[in-house]
């Protein structure tokens, strides 16, 4: 709008050359927008130039086995990161997704091996503290108006506490837990790769909430409130219901994720996921969402937990000392904001 | 006073009857007068330009007239019937559609997005109830379809994002969404004062097609060569009271600010 303030005064023919000038593109602005367009073009790139690299590295890379080992270890971060992609398009952001997600696991496992339950209603309980630890930050969030980062930053250490008193600091391990619980660890074969059920749940998790997001109004609102709050508002929609809705969906996912990582590490361990709110956090920038919220997809989001697998995968595969690892994650991470903060400068 | 010279000056015969009336309506923030028991007739198919100076309680009368404030005193009637709007939404859903100075827009959703936001249609039969999917295609034809009975030519493709629009086509987007799905009444709040010549030029025209659908416009502007082009009458608010209600015809730019600084009784 700045640009129109200065066109005022012009006259016609000043006029066109100011629009000309404007609507000049060189092959840079031309990337620029379509990177714009598609913010999940970028991180595919990346993933398919890792890909090829890492494995003219070392022939391991490429085989079955290994490009099986690397998605059971993204199932859970990959999970994880759907919740955390919700919450980062509505410009908040969930530093307490690991915590809730271990206090759900151990949650399950208990109240199937302790308390005898039923597998089922030990999943169900699960889930029930997950929607309810998103409750919590939803009602904080929306009622009390406080930032999400503070707001989980507080029940990170909250959700923490409460999973080491109820556990007593105690691992159950998946030879005591009924088979339903551990059954997102086994293993099928499709085309000579080995895929785990956790997988399977992760990629149609992924599906649902692209479906949700890009074909329901729900997902044109979560959008639109990470967008302009105040916009969204005036145009008729309900802001507090809708994040309140996002914290809850959020937390169920996480019970999902939940589930996975009890089959993947064949254990319930109350010191499981200590990392997993910032490994979540990475898989989202790496995926080009951006952290003023309104502008990204779950699928940019996938191939950035797929990017860190990768990277993490190869690199030690490669022989190269694990610290290098935590290094090349870090530099990912600046570039992809980098890279964010340059795409968002398309402004006509 | 008031009332008589709005009579004396209003084109409108007297068995209309106006959309939307404001009477007596009074608004104090503490010991501070917004509102000193001001007035106001909407007739249909008319624009109603409100015009005054800093302070003089433009803004406030027309956020009680859409919901964003509630007066102390005075009613405001739709059809000759009272209502009371407590909250936006509640002027919204009885068909006042408001644009905001600061362009309630979402930046990055497209055109056809944008005008649907809040109100999106969705697909028929299963799809639509079972899985709640929209009707992209069908939206993004209505929207095109809404564009062109607006008389909106520059907005073109309705699938590019808001935020690569130039100042006057996110007017024009917010513009269409007040104006289109049959609402009663549209009022602008500033349309013109971020835009250049040529683009206020544009949201004047699309104020005009708007009358000539036969859809009232509330205008809020400072700009007087704005308001004397399009308006049919002009609201003078001086003071948290209706000082006059002029005509373009029977009073030109200069009595009117006259009348707004109080050089002049109207």
């Amino acid at each position: 709008m700045t640009q129109n303030a200065q066109e005022a005064p012009a006259t016609t023919g000043a006029h066109d050359l100011a629009e000309e000038f404007l609507d000049r593109t060189t092959p840079l602005s031309r990337l620029r927008s379509t990177m714009h367009r598609y913010p999940a073009l970028s991180p595919a790139i990346v993933l398919v130039i890792a890909v090829i690299v890492f494995g003219l590295l070392n022939d391991r890379f490429l085989n079955p086995a290994n490009l099986s080992l690397i998605t059971q270890q993204v199932a859970v971060v990959g999970t994880l990161a759907i919740a955390q992609t919700l919450i980062i398009l509505t410009a908040g952001i969930d530093l307490s997704v690991g915590a809730v997600m271990v206090l759900s696991s151990m949650v399950v496992a208990q109240s199937s091996v302790q308390a005898g339950l039923p597998a089922v209603f030990g999943l169900l309980a699960g889930l029930l503290v997950a929607l309810g630890a998103g409750a919590v930050n939803g009602f904080l969030v929306t009622r009390l108006r406080l930032p999400p980062f503070i707001v989980t930053l507080g029940t990170l250490n909250i959700f923490i506490a409460l999973t080491l008193l109820y556990s007593s600091g105690a691992t159950i391990r998946g030879g005591e837990m009924p088979d339903l619980l551990t059954w997102t660890g086994t293993t099928f074969n499709i085309g000579g790769v080995n895929f785990t059920t956790g997988v399977l749940m992760m990629l149609v998790l992924y599906l649902v909430l692209a479906f949700i997001l890009q074909k329901t109004a729900w997902g044109r609102h979560v959008y639109a409130v990470g967008d302009d709050k105040e916009a969204a508002r005036l145009a008729g929609i309900s802001v507090n219901r809708v994040l309140m809705s996002v914290y809850l969906a959020a937390g169920a996912i996480l019970a999902v994720g939940a589930w996975i990582q009890i089959g993947r590490s064949n254990a319930a361990s109350p010191n499981a996921g200590v990392d997993l709110n910032l490994d979540s956090i990475t898989a989202v920038v790496i995926g080009g969402t951006s952290l003023f919220g309104g502008r990204g997809t779950v699928w940019g989001t996938l191939l950035g937990a797929l990017i860190v697998g990768v990277f993490r995968n190869g690199l030690s595969l490669a022989g190269l000392d694990v610290l290098w690892q935590t290094f090349a994650v870090g530099v990912l991470i600046i570039v992809a904001v980098s890279v964010d903060q340059w795409i968002r400068k398309v402004r006509k | 006073m008031t009332l008589l010279d709005r009579d004396a000056a209003s084109p409108a015969a007297p068995t209309r009857t106006p959309i939307l009336q404001a009477r007596k309506l009074v608004k104090t923030y503490g010991r501070v007068v917004g509102l000193d028991g001001v007035s106001l007739d909407l007739y249909p198919g008319e624009v109603l330009a409100i015009i005054g100076d800093n302070g003089a309680g433009k803004s406030t009368l027309v956020k009680c007239l859409t919901g964003a404030e509630i007066a102390d005193e005075g009613e405001i009637l739709l059809d000759g019937k009272p209502v009371q709007f407590k909250r936006p939404q509640d002027a919204h859903a009885a068909g006042i559609e408001t644009v905001y100075q600061t362009l309630a827009v979402s930046p990055a959703l497209d055109v056809a997005s944008n005008l649907f936001l809040g109100r999106e249609v969705r697909r028929k039969g299963i799809l639509g109830s079972v899985f709640r999917m929209v009707d992209t295609k069908g939206m993004r034809n209505r929207a095109r379809a809404e564009l062109t009975a607006l008389g909106i030519t520059t907005l073109q493709d309705v699938t590019v994002a808001v935020e690569n629009l130039s100042g006057g086509q996110r007017q024009a987007v917010a513009v269409a969404r007040a104006a289109a799905f049959g609402s009663k009444v549209v009022v602008l709040d500033e349309p013109t004062a971020a835009l250049g010549v040529r683009e206020s030029n544009q949201v004047l025209q699309l104020v005009k097609n708007l009358r000539e659908r036969g859809i009232p416009v509330i205008l809020i502007s400072h700009n007087m060569p704005h308001v004397f082009e399009v308006a049919d009458r002009i609201h003078i608010q001086r003071l948290g009271k209706c000082a006059a209600t002029i005509t373009p015809r029977s009073h030109s730019m200069t009595d009117a600010v006259a009348i707004m600084t109080g050089a002049r009784k109207a």
